[in-house]
Order: C-alpha cells, then sequence, then structure tokens
C-alpha cells in the first residue's frame, strides 16, 4: 500500500440505535487491509467512543479515517456545544451526560481517556457554541 | 472455559449462535456502562451486563468479544440478535442477577483480572 486511503463518514446524531455504525465499517476495512488485529482493536475502539461522543454530545458530525504506511489516522469532526475545559473533560469519571444517556450504557467519563489510552497520540481542538476536533493515530511502524 | 460450560453454570437460555458454544473465554468483565468495558481489553472475554440496546453488541465487537450474557432475564431485540450473528457472538440470557452470575463464574474458576497491557 503505498498511497493513502481514506474512509469517510457521516454520524447521524439523531440515531442512537445506529451510532457506531461507521466504526464497525473501519474495523471491516482495516481487516480488509490486513492490518494487524491488536491494531485494529485499539484504532476501532478509539474511534467508537469519539463516534459515541460526537452522537450523544454533539448531534453528531463527521469522521475521517486515513491509511497510510506508517499511521492510521482518525479525525473527528463535529458543531455541538463544544467542551468548556478540556483537562476536566480527559479525567477518568468526568461527565456531564444525563440521566437518559446514563439509562443507554454511557456517561461513565471513561471516553475520552480511553481514546487517549489506545492511540500513541490524540489532540483535542475545542470552541464552545461552535464545535469539537478531535485528531488520533496509531502508528503502524 | 467454554462458552457451553457458562451456559450450565448459569443455567442459561442460548439467542443465537448454539453453533460457537464449544469456543473457550478465558476472561469476564459485567458491567452495565460500555466505556467501562472498553477501558480493559483482555482476550476472548465474556461480557455480563443488564443493559439492552445494540450498543451492547457494539462494544463486544469493538473488543472482539465471542459472548454476551444478559442478565436478570433481558431479552436482546431482533436487531441485536442480527448484529450478533454477523459477528458470531453467542448471546444467552439468564434469570440469575449480575452479582450472582458474576461470582458463579468466578468462583468456577473465571477470573476477571486477565488485562492485557495496551
Ligand atoms: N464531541 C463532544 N462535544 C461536546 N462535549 C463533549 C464531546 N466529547 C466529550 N464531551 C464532553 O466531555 C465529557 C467527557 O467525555 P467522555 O467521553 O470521557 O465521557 P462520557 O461520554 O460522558 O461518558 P462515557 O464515554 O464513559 O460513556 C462529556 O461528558 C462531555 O461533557
Ligand atoms: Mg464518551
Amino acid at each position: 500500500m503505498s498511497e493513502a486511503l481514506t474512509f469517510h463518514f457521516d454520524v447521524d446524531g439523531a440515531d442512537f440505535t445506529s451510532a457506531g455504525q461507521a466504526s464497525v465499517q473501519v474495523k471491516k476495512n482495516l481487516r480488509l487491509l490486513g492490518i494487524s488485529p491488536d491494531i485494529i482493536r485499539r484504532v476501532s475502539i478509539a474511534m467508537y467512543e469519539g463516534e459515541i461522543n460526537m452522537v450523544i454530545h454533539a448531534g453528531g458530525g463527521e469522521a475521517d479515517v486515513t491509511v497510510t504506511e506508517e499511521e492510521i489516522v482518525i479525525s473527528l469532526r463535529d458543531h455541538g456545544p463544544g467542551i468548556k475545559d478540556i483537562d476536566q473533560a480527559m479525567q477518568e469519571g468526568f461527565s456531564t451526560a444525563s440521566d437518559r444517556i446514563r439509562t443507554l450504557g454511557f456517561g461513565a467519563g471513561m471516553g475520552l481517556p480511553n481514546m487517549k489510552r489506545y492511540t500513541d497520540h490524540m489532540e483535542i481542538r475545542s470552541e464552545l457554541g461552535k464545535g469539537t476536533d478531535i485528531t488520533m493515530r496509531v502508528n503502524l511502524k | 472455559m467454554k462458552i457451553s460450560t457458562i451456559q450450565e453454570l448459569l443455567d442459561a437460555e442460548v439467542i443465537c449462535c448454539e453453533e460457537d458454544l464449544s469456543r473457550h473465554v478465558y476472561s469476564a468483565c459485567g458491567s452495565d456502562m460500555m466505556s467501562d468495558v472498553l477501558a480493559y481489553v483482555k482476550d476472548q472475554a465474556v461480557l455480563l451486563t443488564g443493559l439492552v440496546n445494540s450498543q451492547v453488541v457494539r462494544t463486544a465487537e469493538m473488543m472482539d468479544m465471542n459472548c454476551i450474557v444478559f442478565v436478570r432475564s433481558k431479552m436482546p431485540t431482533a436487531e441485536m440478535v442480527e448484529l450478533a450473528k454477523e459477528s458470531n457472538i453467542v448471546i444467552m440470557a439468564t434469570k440469575k442477577r449480575m452479582y450472582e452470575a458474576c461470582g458463579i463464574l468466578y468462583s468456577n474458576g473465571l477470573v476477571g483480572n486477565r488485562v492485557k497491557s495496551v
């Protein structure tokens, strides 16, 4: 694989049941590319957490996954409310999720820490009232 | 532990992927919060949960888990069963509650702490 491959997804913010479909598709695509199972698992868990966050906190967004020889880059963009204090949001256990979200199995405050743990590099840019951009990188070499 | 042993120990009803009951699991995780499940990767693990929605199956799929046990007689929806079949994930349902179900599996040798570092 000499050229970069990019997969693009629109993440529907209105449908909790279908949330995660993009991550499932990425997992399939990476399998077809012959990426090792450990790397696939790390990429797909990180992306899944990010995808769920876009649905439950930001009303949906877009995701791009780029695969090169060196790395896999996951970028997530939404036009949701933004994150007030990124350092606080990164702490395990911090969550602003409503009781309704909790009854759906999310809101433990573990998603962003998981995304950081499973990737080699993570950058969050967020502006209140504008939205959130997250880029995660997983090294292949 | 074989998945069929889990079924016997928990007196569980198998909902799908019966043909995979002879597969083995080596650890387990019991939670209703999916990001807690996603926090610790274990190889070939079973997920015990009282939460019933499609994200349970997707979480198991992301983790490469091959068995989900619903506790307290919770039943998956048809859509969840379809998702599980696509990924060869055995689904079963037990009448036992979470604490008891986990305790039974643990005391029969299925430990929870085979955490793999990433
Ligand atoms: N895309 C986003 N837009 C706006 N706020 C976000 C976004 N992602 C995360 N947040 C904020 O950061 C907090 C922490 O996110 P994190 O994913 O760690 O936990 P959670 O989503 O609340 O719960 P969990 O991921 O464990 O189900 C969220 O509760 C929310 O306030
Ligand atoms: Mg989250």
